[in-house]
């Protein structure tokens, strides 16, 4: 399959809404292309599990064309198992945030050009194999974001756009330090070919600093999180979504794939320090969440504590550490948007986002309700549903490398779960049982739109958390790969 | 000979062709501005098409005058700019007594930039530079009944005597330690002397003053403010360019002996001027004010791209002043029609601008991300090939700051898009129909801030000219 598909057809629906009139042309081409994005992506796990050989952790569907001829920049795109996850989360994202956002009236055409923009970034961020591309598609992604969050946000939103976008943009401008230290130290923007010749140790401790930090700022690295509960909280519905689901896996996918795959020895030297403050990540992602009163902003801090998770998983260094951290960025990309479409739906009923002036919806809105409490389990790792799988492989990976204090971030770690307990079912008690509130009574239920998308994401999750296997031996031949590099180098 | 002569000056020829067509036109019948406006405009279309034909080498008057084919691309972009703001200009000039002298006056000074980017002597270069800045205060001072605008010309006259007191300062002792004006002959006698730092330094500030790098940079706000809108475009795109085309060359080639002096100097400058630009952008509400200090910061990025000392390097500059061009000029554009429509030039005027006038609001709003460097713009290219080249020294410390500095720059830009589309406003600027001239201008450079970057040709190209010098 040709890979540029992915990036063409959702820049087509792009360029098709603008020539639109009328809103409902709009969402009906926006909702086309997304199905389109979500065959193709289904077609490509398809074409690779037939074509792919078992246990090979090549690139496949390959294609490079030159680009900047001088400085070597090829437009180079390639995809492994663990880019496959990825964009076959971007898709079901995409096309749920679609359908979520069927009622938006205010500048719709606008509002779906960019959502549509915002995936263009995200599908070339995930193909890329060139690190120039990466970097151009990763920025791509970024200034939909202030304008979505800007125009058709709520809340202080020109504050958390601008704070968002700030601290986004300062994230990319080191991970550009980092790749063009790459690129004169190696000569090449290539990223297999940086990985067929590793770079010498002293290089790789001063650039993976830039690159992971970098990539870290998208996907909640602490002490650079405060984007995200402003973020979050001030964005519309679909925003909400495609910022946690997509957006912040950037970050995670960028940290694995350009800081620790390129740079495994520095990853080595270093991961003590990503343990540390991924550790502080989700103990006070979980802690902050607990005095939460807004359901958004709850979901928002619970996101740090989950991409907490990621980044445990990825500085572990473990075979299992890492498979499990991709699981958890497809996981938490799933539940958080559709814990963010849920949110959405009880707002745009009743007005308000705040626990305590909710309750007893199950009785007026059961279907929301379910979707919601199915969300929540998820989050706090419930055994059947996708966050169960992802988090206990982050621990048992975890658990495997054998410094005390790294078992004991393991065991900190793991305690947080308590805590998500706490406030994931006091948040879904307040807000679904209990008495309701007489203004609420009567509220009507989901509509066609708001059903097929939370179908859509509760499909995905229960496909994973069924079946992980599944997905084991799509990322499974991924992490190989990335582990022969971090092992190699230690041992040689 | 003599057809060569008038291929390799070509640009210059054509310029002073049509400098005495207007001549005669004044002093024919009169004619209404718009027939002007209308054969001026043809005439600079006739001058940016010259301009494409015939790329040679060539060396005149005992190494006066060199072109190559860098050079001519040079002209190119100096003429596609010059007819960008002439054909945006229209709805200001519409209404003006003058305007056969207004494009005279703006097209000697492009003839002195194309002199002084073909200068092979020192002196030559002077001539080019004096010719360029003496016609440009006078055009500074084009909105004869603003006091503001004198005042603007006035400091840009009293700013360009004193700079180019400090060129000729440094030109003369220059002579004075290798014995020699022309350009080939100097690197041969450069031995690093201090009295030849000091010469260069000299130098250096007077071109500093041109380009606005700080310190030297005090006078920009204000007569980017006072002058007429076509002029700061002018100042601000064409002027700066050009300068910078022979600061790229003249370091590269004539002061390389002395490179790893001036790569300390243009460390410390450039980080200086980002800085300052920045820092002094981002309380701005005048437009033209704003856009001065975000152009000082733009040079100081272009410096971190200078200092790469490559071909690289100097590619990066060619380039990113083509895209600059566009991405200037369009927000330029769209800011000239505001202010010659509505006569409002503030910032906060344009409170929710994008509800009356949508399609204005887009163009400023990629002219600003492409000034940003946010991609799909052109700018995002730019910048990161700026920086890029930068990196090649290894002073990633230095890199770093560059970089994080675009957070500030972005937080600016970001705040006139927040403008733009966020803000509420009872009564925002009302709906501009936009006359054809300034539409197309405006068009070809939002064409230019989207397609640059993408169409890799032109940037292989500049680099191939590059790397021949």
């Amino acid at each position: 399959m040709n890979l540029s598909l992915l990036i063409i057809i959702p820049l087509l629906t792009a360029i098709g809404i603008l020539f639109c009139n009328r809103s409902q042309q709009v969402k009906t081409i926006s909702l086309f292309g997304a199905i389109v994005q979500l065959v193709l992506s289904l077609f490509l796990l398809f074409q690779y599990s037939q074509l792919h050989i078992i246990g090979s952790a090549d690139m496949m569907f390959q294609s490079s064309y030159s680009w900047f001829k001088p400085l070597h920049i090829n437009y180079h795109v390639g995809v492994d198992g663990i880019s496959i996850a990825m964009i076959l989360l971007t898709a079901c994202i995409v096309i749920a945030g679609v359908l979520v956002s069927w009622t938006t009236e205010k500048l719709s055409k606008e509002y779906f050009f960019l959502l549509m923009l915002l995936s263009v970034g995200a599908y070339g961020f995930f193909i890329s194999l060139d690190l120039f591309t990466l970097f151009f598609f990763l920025e791509v992604a970024v200034i939909p974001k202030y304008l979505l969050i800007g125009i058709w946000g709520s809340g202080k939103k020109e504050y958390s756009a601008m704070k968002l976008a700030l601290m986004l943009m300062g994230g990319s401008a080191l991970v550009f330090v980092g790749i063009a230290g790459i690129y004169w130290n190696t000569g090449t923007f290539d990223i297999l070919q940086i990985a067929q010749t590793p770079l010498p140790i002293d290089i790789q401790k001063i650039f993976f600093p830039f690159a992971f930090i970098g990539f870290g700022v998208f996907t909640a690295l602490f002490p650079f999180h405060t984007w995200v509960p402003d973020g979050h909280s001030s964005a519309p519905t679909a925003a909400s979504m495609f910022l946690a689901g997509i957006s912040m896996k950037l970050g995670g996918y960028g940290c694995l794939r350009v800081a620790t795959y390129l740079m495994p020895d520095a990853a080595h030297a270093y991961s003590w320090i990503i343990i540390l403050l991924a550790t502080i990540a989700i103990i006070y992602g979980a802690f902050a969440t607990m005095m939460q009163t807004d359901l958004k902003y709850i979901n928002a801090y619970s996101s740090v504590s989950h991409c907490g998770f990621v980044l445990l998983g990825i500085g572990m260094l473990t075979k299992t550490s890492i498979n499990g951290a991709v699981l958890q960025m497809v996981s938490h990309g799933l539940m958080t948007a559709l814990f963010f479409a849920t949110i959405g739906m009880i707002y745009s009923r009743t007005h308000t986002r705040l626990v305590a002036q909710l309750g007893g919806l199950l009785k007026v809105t059961p279907f929301i309700s379910t979707v919601f409490v199915i969300a929540g389990l998820c989050s706090l790792g419930l055994p059947g549903l996708s966050g169960f799988v992802a988090e206990m492989t982050v621990f048992m990976g975890s658990w495997q490398n054998p410094d005390k204090w790294y078992r004991l971030a393991t065991i900190l770690a793991c305690a947080s779960i308590v805590v998500t307990a706490v406030y994931i079912l006091r948040a879904t008690g307040k807000t679904i049982m209990g008495p309701i509130r007489s203004t609420h009574e009567t509220l009507n239920d989901a509509q066609w739109n708001e059903r097929l998308a939370a179908g859509i994401l509760i499909t995905g999750i229960v496909i994973i958390g069924m079946a992980p296997f599944l997905i084991n031996e799509l990322i499974g031949p991924g992490t190989d790969e990335i582990m022969t590099k971090v092992l190699g180098t230690v041992n040689p | 000979m003599s057809i060569d002569f008038l291929l390799l000056m070509k640009h210059e020829m054509t310029l002073i062709v049509i400098i005495f067509v207007l001549m005669f036109l004044k002093l024919g019948k009169d004619r209404s501005n718009e027939r002007y406006m209308n054969i001026v405009n043809a005439l600079l279309l006739v001058n940016v098409a010259v301009g494409f034909f015939g790329n040679e080498d060539g060396v005149l008057f005992a190494e006066m005058f060199r072109t190559n084919k860098l050079m001519v691309l040079e002209k190119n972009i100096l003429n596609v700019g010059m007819l960008i703001i002439s054909m945006q200009s229209f709805v200001w000039l519409k209404t003006h007594k003058h305007v056969p002298e207004f494009y005279i006056l703006l097209l000697s000074t492009m003839l002195g930039m194309f002199f002084m980017i073909s200068a092979g002597n020192l002196l030559m270069f002077y001539l080019g530079l004096e010719l360029s800045t003496i016609p440009l205060a006078a055009a500074a001072n084009f909105d004869l009944a603003k006091r503001r605008s004198s005042e603007a010309a006035m400091k840009l006259i009293f700013s360009s005597a004193f700079s180019s007191s400090l060129l000729l300062f440094g030109i003369s002792l220059i002579y004075g330690t290798t014995g020699t004006l022309v350009f080939s002959e100097i690197p041969l006698h450069l031995n690093n002397h201090p009295l030849q730092i000091f010469a260069f330094i000299l130098l250096l500030a007077g071109l500093a003053f041109k380009i606005s790098v700080a310190p030297f940079h005090l006078w920009t706000a204000d007569v980017y403010e006072g002058a007429p809108v076509a002029v700061t475009s002018f100042l601000s795109v064409i002027s700066k360019g050009a300068v910078l085309f022979v600061f790229v060359s003249v370091l590269y080639t004539v002061f390389k002996p002395l490179a790893g002096a001036w790569y300390n100097m243009l460390f410390i400058l450039s980080l200086l001027t980002i800085i300052i630009g920045n820092l002094f952008a981002i309380r701005q509400d005048n437009f033209k004010r704003f856009l001065a200090f975000s152009s000082i910061a733009q040079v100081g990025f272009i410096l971190v791209g200078i200092s790469g000392s490559s071909a690289f390097g100097s590619a990066s500059v060619v380039y990113f002043v083509l895209i600059y061009v566009f991405s200037n000029l369009a927000a330029f554009g769209v800011i000239s029609l505001v202010s010659s429509l509505t006569g409002k030039e503030n910032i906060s005027d344009y409170k929710a601008f994008y509800k009356t006038n949508p399609v204005l609001s887009w163009i400023l709003t990629l002219a600003l991300f492409s000034l940003a460097g946010v991609p799909p713009t052109a700018g995002f290219f730019g910048k990161f090939f700026l920086l890029f080249a930068g990196a090649g020294k290894g002073n990633y410390l230095f890199i770093t700051i560059a970089a994080l500095n675009m957070i500030i720059s972005f937080y600016y830009y970001l705040r006139i898009v927040k403008t733009i589309f966020m803000d509420e406003n009872a009564t925002p600027i009302a709906g501009i129909a936009i006359p054809l001239m300034p539409r197309l201008a405006l068009y070809t450079c939002i064409a230019g801030v989207l397609a640059v970057g993408f169409i890799s040709y032109i940037y292989d190209y500049i680099h191939s000219l590059s790397s021949g010098m």
